[in-house]
């Protein structure tokens, strides 16, 4: 694998928690790789299953699914 | 938009009465202006002055300039002018230089307000003890002697050591740590609080555990240096045996010096064993488990309100009116009346609205603010027109991100129709030019590219209804919070991010369609289920406020538990208030009391539910908006130690019983024992009964007062008089009460002799096995539910695993139930005193009362709803953790079908539901697999 490698990373995340937790981040200005495309959605639990896998075909590197 | 901050005020004149305050409060200025502060952050990281950061304790700096933590309510910044250059020295104005927004406002005076109310709650909070006047602990002398507020601050994420665990000597992580407990409690020669805080147990075994996971994977111990540990709240003796399994060391002493540790690091400690050996031991570090004092301003607060303290310094309240000051009209909540954990100082400060409300009950609503829209433009025929806003925020945004560039790329996506670049989007001025770009482009959808949409989606979504648009045409990309702050050295990688982040927007935007906003009429009355102390308070708080309340009792008469009570542990009578209470209750114009009854079935909603109440075999059908359950609990009955054999041993309500019917067998006694934790904390009840140490040693007391020549055993695991229970404690051994601790696996042992009553228990500090003649044995029963099981089938109730009902979170919101419009109150929640079970009772009141004082509610529009593609299969139904689907058969054609139906006021917009389902026959509002499909495939399409 390339040193350039950088992945592109979906990822759902829960409103009340994990989404909350990446807006606290910024307020505490915590440094991260630019490599994660939010998807804020109401609860971990309404993601479809099938719309993980079609993001991995169509060439997400990961998805993260969080909550 | 009907509460009103005041930040940086204090009140410092209180005339009038009940009903008709005049207050004055004196703001102090903040040198920042409200309205133009943006809370980037510009100021602080360009001010010169550093200094100790009292939310980090001191364990970190802040600036002049500051906002207390990122949490802060308003978020707004401030000037400390004890610290700012400026103020001290005349030189500087950095801040005003390089503030985005001209929000600072260095000639800020102090301002002097007046008003005029009708109730006051005084809610000032507890002060963190000091521990320096301990000089032997060694406290500000040895750099790894840190408070447990330091110490939590150095556990955290957002701490100083951003969450890595440091001692503050040498910067290592603390292998061996040690918390002395009790540090400014429990102790009348230094501090002067005798009483107990209440919460430092718990906070010590959670960070015991904590630090455990911080090294998991290495060596590490933990140890607890404590007189009891006291977890006598709701879960918590499962936590504490939790710890103990995972090896967290308790050791019963007060260590009386610390001294340093080896290479001036750590400490050394000596203690006393319980078998009176000496023993010195090293530690990495400690901590002091310091304890609650009386809030700073509380003397000055009485001076001003004329209301009195304890002789703590405490506010002083009943147990039957606990949230009521001396003063009429003026409430009080938290730690100012006494140490308590948050799901109690919540409780209270909903018990101190309810009746801070009580008296202004008359008066209700002409005060409070509604907002008028126009009507919504309708946009079903329309093709998406989108208008893009990217926000610059000073230079928050802008200072990373591209913005130029940004905007240009918006301008090229499909359905763009215009896009503005803002300085400050969340600017008024900017609101204003939102709605007149929607007017001039005709466009029907907004996206906005800026801050999170948790925080200023609802401010956008006013502007939208505004402009005439549905609230539900807007969305946000999150380009600050979850880009431009966290990717501040990659401005490239965090434009190009940007670009996939409104890419995404604007594709999820286009599908966005008008969201029908939720509304139920609401039926204005009140179910109260349980006619005890709690349910009563509850009633009565709810038919005070003018609606009509129907409390449903199973026995044939109100009072419940407390006619088994004869005193308060604060030793007043309850029966004489208990009868005020009933009979205010059954001469209520707005409560009807139905006894012998029981709930046979539930249907509905928040606002709109329905009963069917069984009174003697006869059936009635109620509605009402909300309800209260109070449906309490009851003493276990032992069958240990020789209970129901022996007439001599009894329970605390039987001696309560007995005592009522004359003192004097109980004057002629030479020897009472008591044994404690009787069917409480043992492996099928995991939790303690939190009313039995209490009612023990008053018990004692009473007894010890009745004829000061018996000789009383307390046998205990561990003395819980928790709070300022604690004086009973001490009392009772001043009054030569013996206490003897006995182990969970090494019980006392009841047995007769001839015709004595006899107790055999080993006495941990003697060291020797004892033999104890009784005249009678009292047993501190534990108090377990009822069999709650029809009552939680009908009303969809949460429970622990030992039957208690749940609260919807066990922290803050204390009183209301995971199903909306359901509360709770009283022991069937959990084993509590008088006191506490009459406050949860008025803040159920004052819980419900939100519901009922409206004639319509809203509801979040966010939730699910059918397709017609739904075939009936039912898969969603077992996930719906909220009961919210149903079934329905319906008539098509002349074939029978099925389907979902679901209840809007009971779903919460999960979306369960929508992943289970395989053939997307049900959806969320907003985030409808299409709407998440569209993000994805834009963002991934165009690698």
């Amino acid at each position: 694998m390339s040193q350039n490698f950088e992945p592109v990373i979906v990822g759902f995340l829960c409103n009340w928690c994990a989404y909350a937790g990446a807006d606290l981040a910024g307020v505490s200005r915590l440094q991260y790789p630019p490599n994660l495309r939010p998807v804020r959605v109401m609860c971990s639990g309404m993601v479809p299953p099938d719309l993980v896998v079609s993001a991995l075909a169509k060439g997400a590197d990961g998805v993260l699914v969080m909550g | 938009m009907n509460i009103e901050l005041l930040t940086l005020s204090e009140l410092i004149e209180v005339s009038g009465e009940e009903g008709n305050f005049s207050v004055k409060v004196r703001r102090k200025p903040r040198y920042v202006d409200m309205g133009k502060c943006i809370a980037c952050g510009v100021c602080a990281e360009k001010c010169p002055k550093k200094v100790p950061d009292e939310y980090n304790v001191g364990t970190a700096k802040r600036k002049a300039i500051f906002i207390k933590y990122g949490q802060t309510v308003p978020l707004k910044y401030a000037i400390d002018p004890a610290a700012c250059l400026y103020m001290s020295r005349g030189k500087c104005r950095a801040c005003e230089k390089f503030c985005p927004t001209g929000a600072i406002m260095l000639n800020d005076k102090e301002q002097i307000l007046t008003f005029n109310v009708g109730s006051i709650i005084l809610s000032p909070g507890y002060r963190p003890f000091d521990p320096s006047v301990y000089e032997f602990y060694g406290y500000k002398r040895l750099p790894d002697v840190v408070t447990s507020l330091e110490y939590e601050r150095l556990l955290s994420a957002g701490g100083p050591n951003m969450g890595h665990l440091m001692r503050p000597s040498d910067g290592r992580e603390p292998e061996k740590v040690a918390w002395v407990q009790c540090v400014g409690s429990r102790e009348i020669h230094r501090s002067g609080n005798g009483y107990c805080s209440s919460v430092c147990c718990m906070y010590a075994i959670k960070q015991a555990l904590v630090t455990k996971e911080h090294l998991a994977g290495r060596e590490s111990e933990q140890t607890i240096f404590c007189m009891d540990i006291r977890s006598p709240n709701k879960e918590f003796e499962r936590y504490h045996e939790d710890a103990r399994a995972r090896n967290v060391r308790f050791i019963r002493s007060r260590p009386h010096s610390i001294d340093p540790g080896k290479n001036d690091t750590g400490v050394s400690i000596t203690y006393a064993t319980v078998g009176g050996t000496l023993v010195t031991e090293e530690f990495d570090m400690v901590v002091l488990s310091i304890g609650m004092g009386a809030s700073a301003d509380a003397k000055k607060l009485s001076e001003i309100t004329g209301i009195e303290l304890d002789p703590y310094g405490f506010a002083r309240t009943v147990a039957f009116d606990p949230a009521a000051t001396s003063r009429k009209g003026i409430y009080a909540a938290g730690g100012f009346m006494a140490p308590k954990a948050i799901p109690r100082a919540v409780t209270e400060a909903s018990a101190a609205a309810a009746e801070a409300s009580r008296s202004l009950s008359a008066a209700k609503g002409t005060l409070t603010k509604q907002k008028e829209y126009r009507p919504e433009r309708d946009i079903a025929a329309e093709e998406p027109r989108i208008g893009v806003f990217v926000c610059s925020c000073g230079m928050n945004i802008a200072g990373v991100v591209d913005v130029k560039e940004l905007a240009e790329y918006a301008r090229s996506l499909p359905h763009v129709v215009f896009v503005e670049n803002n300085l400050f989007t969340c600017s008024t001025d900017t609101q204003n030019l939102i709605a007149e770009k929607i007017k001039e482009f005709k466009a029907n959808r907004i996206v906005i590219a800026a801050c999170t949409p948790r925080t200023h989606e609802p401010l956008f979504q006013d502007t939208m209804r505004e402009a005439g648009l549905n609230a539900h045409l807007l969305e946000m990309a999150n380009i600050r919070n979850q880009n431009s702050w966290v990717h501040q050295s990659d401005p490239v990688k965090a434009t190009e991010k940007a670009k996939d982040q409104i890419r995404m927007a604007l594709a999820k935007a286009a599908l966005n369609v008008p969201i029908e906003s939720l509304q139920v009429e609401v039926v204005q009355k009140a179910l109260v289920i349980g006619g005890g102390l709690a349910g009563m308070n509850a009633a009565l708080a709810l038919a005070d406020q003018g609606f009509e309340t129907l409390i449903v009792e199973k026995s044939d008469r109100l009072g419940g538990n407390a006619w088994h009570l004869n005193e308060t542990w604060k030793g007043r009578k309850v029966r004489p208030q208990l009868e005020t209470v009933i009979s205010r209750v059954e001469n209520h114009k707005n409560i009807e009391v139905l006894k012998r009854a029981e709930v046979r079935s539930a249907s509905g909603s928040v606002g709109r539910f329905e009963s069917d109440i069984e009174v003697d075999g006869t059936v009635r059908r109620v509605k009402y908006g909300a309800a209260v359950i109070a449906v309490g609990a009851r003493e276990y009955e032992p069958t240990e130690y020789l209970y129901g054999t022996d007439g001599r041993v009894m329970t605390h309500l039987q001696l309560e019983a007995r005592l009522r019917n004359g003192v004097e067998d109980f004057k002629k006694a030479n020897s009472v024992a008591f044994i404690q934790c009787v069917g409480s904390r043992e492996p099928e009840r995991m939790y303690c009964s939190r009313v039995c140490c209490t009612h023990s040693v008053q018990s004692a007391i009473q007894l010890k007062e009745l004829n000061p020549e018996m000789d009383i055993y307390i046998l205990n695991r561990e003395m819980r008089t928790y709070g300022m229970r604690e004086d009973l404690y001490r009392k009772a051994r001043e009054l030569g009460v013996i206490f003897i601790r006995y182990y969970r696996d090494r019980k006392p042992d009841v047995f007769t002799e001839g015709n004595d009553l006899c107790i055999r228990a080993f006495d941990p500090i003697l060291l020797r096995p004892l033999k104890i003649f009784a005249d009678y044995l009292i047993l501190a029963s534990a108090i377990v539910p009822y069999d709650n099981q029809a009552i939680i089938e009908l009303f969809r109730c949460g429970h622990n695993e030992d039957g208690f009902l749940n609260e919807a979170h066990p922290k803050l919101r204390p009183v209301d139930m995971s199903v909306e419009g359901l509360f709770l109150a009283g022991l069937c929640n959990y084993p509590k005193p008088i006191d506490e079970a009459v406050a949860q009772g008025k803040a159920a009141a004052a819980r419900a009362n939100v519901i009922l004082s409206k004639t319509v509610m809203q509801l979040d529009p966010i939730k699910s709803y059918v397709t017609d593609r739904c075939d009936g299969c039912a898969l969603c139904l077992d996930v719906c953790p909220y009961s919210a689907i149903a079934l329905e058969e319906y008539e098509k054609d002349g074939w029978k079908h099925r389907r979902i139906k679901t209840d809007k006021a009971l779903c919460k917009g999960c979306g369960l539901c929508a992943a289970t389902c395989p053939k997307r026959g049900v959806l969320v509002h907003g985030f409808t697999h299409d709407q998440l499909e569209a993000q994805v495939n834009t963002l991934l399409d165009v690698i």
